[in-house]
């Protein structure tokens, strides 16, 4: 006999979890109880947002579950928008939130919120402890089904009387769930037909999404295009499923994605899109995308399938297992890499034409480009993790970095959290401890969840902050210019805080940038810096992301 | 249509031409679900986050105790009601869903109506639950209720009858449906 609490340390433990990610409230005093011997390393974060982030981030660099205690009451409604972060990229994170005794249940109790209620359409399962005796086989549940399938957030509700029951412990062995059984073998007769078609395009495109990188596929991917030269564009999930900077890479895809990727789309006869959503930021006008071509359309999820644009083939599974076995029938039709001469030369005009440019200060200003161009050669082209927040900053990012290597590039793409960077990189810093992780925010981004640079400090993780300061609410400001006749409403930052105050206060280092004349050897030397530091870029405070799809425009009509 | 973000102006009549986009076709989906707490939330919280209204719905069990069947009716544009089936099987308690296709099944419902009845109209009111092989179930010295069984074109046409005798109250259960032949629904 144990307590329940301490079944669910037992059942963690099974699932492999060595770190969890929370804050312990009154409702689950239980849990943290088991917590305190159970051999788990738990980080106290300062806020359950970045608690909830913190594992979305480990679940995104390692690959593995990312899981996150919260109490019951505001605890479990701050997890609600890392919750929906999760849904909307598909994170594995399984939460446990605290919950008032069964009795209180309804009754306006202290500390009592309908978790269950209010995140039902933000998870992908979630589970109302109604009985002791299920936590067991309900624990491990969750971690199927956060990890299989298309992955995604589960959350466990626990009343606190019911933890604190003893119950006979067994482990659990399989799992069994008769509603939930996801598609992961790819229909061989619908591989057979990609792969034909595949051959047979004049104009093709490989158009990889986040789900490659979730499918652990980027190889496959990767080989699949160098059969015989394919094209490849990634959305700003999939930034890192095919090798950048590379001959057959086009850049990345959609509003501020190159012209070049964006034009081969418009121009394409058959596009392969792996693990990709056709989300509104990829597509631009539904109406007018990539209207000359054939869809293949693989996805572990046949809701996907369809849902924005039609697909001509249709491959239900897990990419990786397509992918290879579309690689061995594609191989075997032993396409003629000469057919695509006519479409490389056209891509190469366009890339010649349309390269990614700004133009740079005449003085010693940094130019937030400038900053990330710096960053990826102080990093010695890119060997580090990078997460970013939302907005300039993260376009910037995603157009002028470049990703060898899957999992490298943590995001918030669907949900566009800001707020995200900062504990999604704390908790790829824990993940992935001998690897430099960095986060690039913005001054507005940082200031959302910047508490937990007092968690970095605490734990010694040496995650560098690295502040594009332009004192703007910068792409908001942007849109503001180009689409509300620059009338500045409510996107003046001023410059406060003192960030360097501020990272000492909280127990990091703290450094100013102001010069681009020496950025790349100062990046390198705050970089080089032990434990948590804070940089505070000081950049142009007006620019704008370029290219851009207007919204509602079609690729095509690209600006800038 | 304008995008979020953008200055361009909708008008109201834009916004309301995108949003009545109705084919008229009326779906009937029979759903199997587990019998758990949260299941039928979750499948009605998929439908009005895309705004659509659900006619009808009726909770029952079946055969199998662990199993509950949820019946909906629905009406809306093809392409999205497919995009709400996708979105229901991925819901872990939910184990079938079929879009019943009208001659493929039978569907019934049932109706109680409370009909004004002096010892005047009676006779006729009568006369009108006979032909329609309804039943009175309770009869007052102003009032009977009638019940009323079949599909829901006869229950309709049943209202229409009897609406003029003065229609006190009505409860209607909505649609329960299963397919024809020996296939499971």
């Amino acid at each position: 006999m144990m307590r329940a609490v301490d079944a669910i340390m037992e059942c963690l433990k099974a699932e492999g979890v060595d770190v969890v990610f929370g804050y312990p409230g009154g409702a689950n005093l239980p849990t943290y109880d088991a917590m305190y011997d159970s051999g788990i390393r738990h980080i106290l974060v300062r806020h359950e947002a970045g608690g909830g982030h913190a594992a979305e981030g480990y679940a995104k660099a390692s690959g593995k579950v990312g899981v996150c205690f919260a109490t019951s009451g505001p605890g479990a409604t701050n997890i609600v928008t890392p919750l929906t972060d999760a849904m909307m990229d598909s994170v594995p994170v399984v939460f446990f939130t605290g919950q008032v005794r069964t009795e209180l249940l309804g009754t306006d109790g202290f500390q009592e919120a309908d978790t269950f209620g209010i995140t039902m359409p933000i998870v992908k399962h979630s589970f109302m402890i109604q009985h002791p005796t299920e936590i067991p086989r309900i624990v491990h549940e969750a971690f199927h089904i956060a990890r299989t399938g298309r992955p995604g957030p589960v959350l466990i509700d626990m009343p606190t009387d019911l933890t604190r029951t003893e119950i006979d412990y067994q482990p659990v062995g399989d799992v069994r769930l008769p509603g939930y059984q996801p598609t992961t073998e790819g229909n061989q007769k619908q591989i057979r037909l990609a792969a034909k078609a595949m051959a047979n395009a004049r104009r093709p495109v490989i158009y990889a999404g986040g789900g490659v990188i979730n499918a652990d596929a980027s190889s496959e991917l990767t080989e699949l295009a160098l059969v015989d030269g394919l094209p490849v564009t990634c959305t700003l999930m999939g930034l890192g499923a095919f090798p950048a900077p590379h001959q057959q890479w086009l850049g990345m895809l959609g509003m501020h994605g190159t012209r070049t990727a964006n034009y081969a789309m418009d121009e394409a006869d058959l596009i392969v899109a792996v693990g990709a959503r056709f989300d509104d930021r990829i597509t631009g006008k539904l109406s007018e995308f990539a209207p000359r071509a054939k869809f293949i359309h693989i996805d572990i999820d046949p809701a996907e399938i369809s849902k924005n644009v039609p697909a001509h083939i249709p491959i239900v599974g897990d990419a990786k297992n397509i992918l290879a076995r579309l690689l061995s029938e594609y191989r075997g039709l032993q396409p003629d890499p000469a057919r695509l001469a006519e479409w490389w030369e056209r891509i190469e005009r366009w890339r010649m034409q349309h390269p990614l440019r700004y133009d740079d200060s005449a003085d010693n200003e940094i130019k937030p480009q400038f900053l990330v161009q710096a960053l990826y050669d102080a990093t010695d082209r890119g060997d580090c993790i990078l997460a970013t927040d939302i907005g300039q900053h993260q376009m910037w990012a995603a157009q002028y970095f470049h990703f060898t290597k899957p999992r490298r590039w943590i995001q918030s793409g669907g949900l566009g959290t800001m707020g995200f960077g900062l504990p999604a990189a704390m908790g790829a810093a824990v993940a992935q401890p001998d690897l430099r992780t960095i986060v690039l925010s913005g001054d507005a981004s940082i200031q959302m969840n910047m508490q937990e640079l007092s968690t970095l400090a605490t734990y010694g993780i040496p995650v560098k902050v690295v502040i594009m300061n332009n004192g703007y609410l910068g792409m908001v400001r942007q849109w503001q210019e180009l689409f509300w006749d620059r009338r500045y409403s409510a996107v003046e930052m001023s410059q406060w805080p003192d960030f360097v105050k501020l990272a000492e206060a909280m127990g990091c280092h703290g450094v100013r940038l102001v010069d681009k004349t020496t950025l790349v050897d100062d990046l390198r030397a705050a970089l080089a810096l032990d434990g948590p530091v804070v940089i505070d870029a000081r950049v142009t405070k007006e620019e704008s992301v370029y290219p851009m799809i207007a919204p509602g425009q079609a690729a095509r009509d690209m600006v800038g | 249509m304008g995008e979020p973000g953008t200055k361009e102006l909708l008008s109201l009549a834009e916004l309301d031409a995108a949003a009545g986009v109705r084919t008229g076709r009326k779906h009937v989906l029979s759903i199997l679900v587990e019998n758990k707490p949260g299941v039928l939330t979750r499948i009605a919280g998929l439908f009005a986050r895309r705004g659509f209204n659900i006619d009808t719905l009726v909770v029952g069990p079946t055969d199998d105790e662990a199993l509950s069947r949820i019946t909906l009716t629905v009406d809306g544009a093809m392409h999205p009601i497919d995009q709400v089936t996708k979105q229901l099987h991925k819901l872990v308690n939910v184990l079938k869903i079929r879009d019943l296709e009208p001659d493929e099944a039978v569907a019934r419902e049932m109706a109680l109506f409370k009909i004004s009845a002096d010892a005047g109209s009676r006779g006729e009111i009568m006369q009108v639950v006979e032909i329609f092989r309804a039943k009175i179930i309770d009869v007052q010295r102003r009032t009977v209720i009638v019940e009323v069984t079949g599909t829901h074109d006869k229950v309709e046409a049943f209202e229409r009858m009897v609406r003029p005798f003065g229609l006190v109250e009505m409860a209607r259960t909505g649609e329960i449906a299963l397919s024809r032949g020996r296939g499971e629904t």
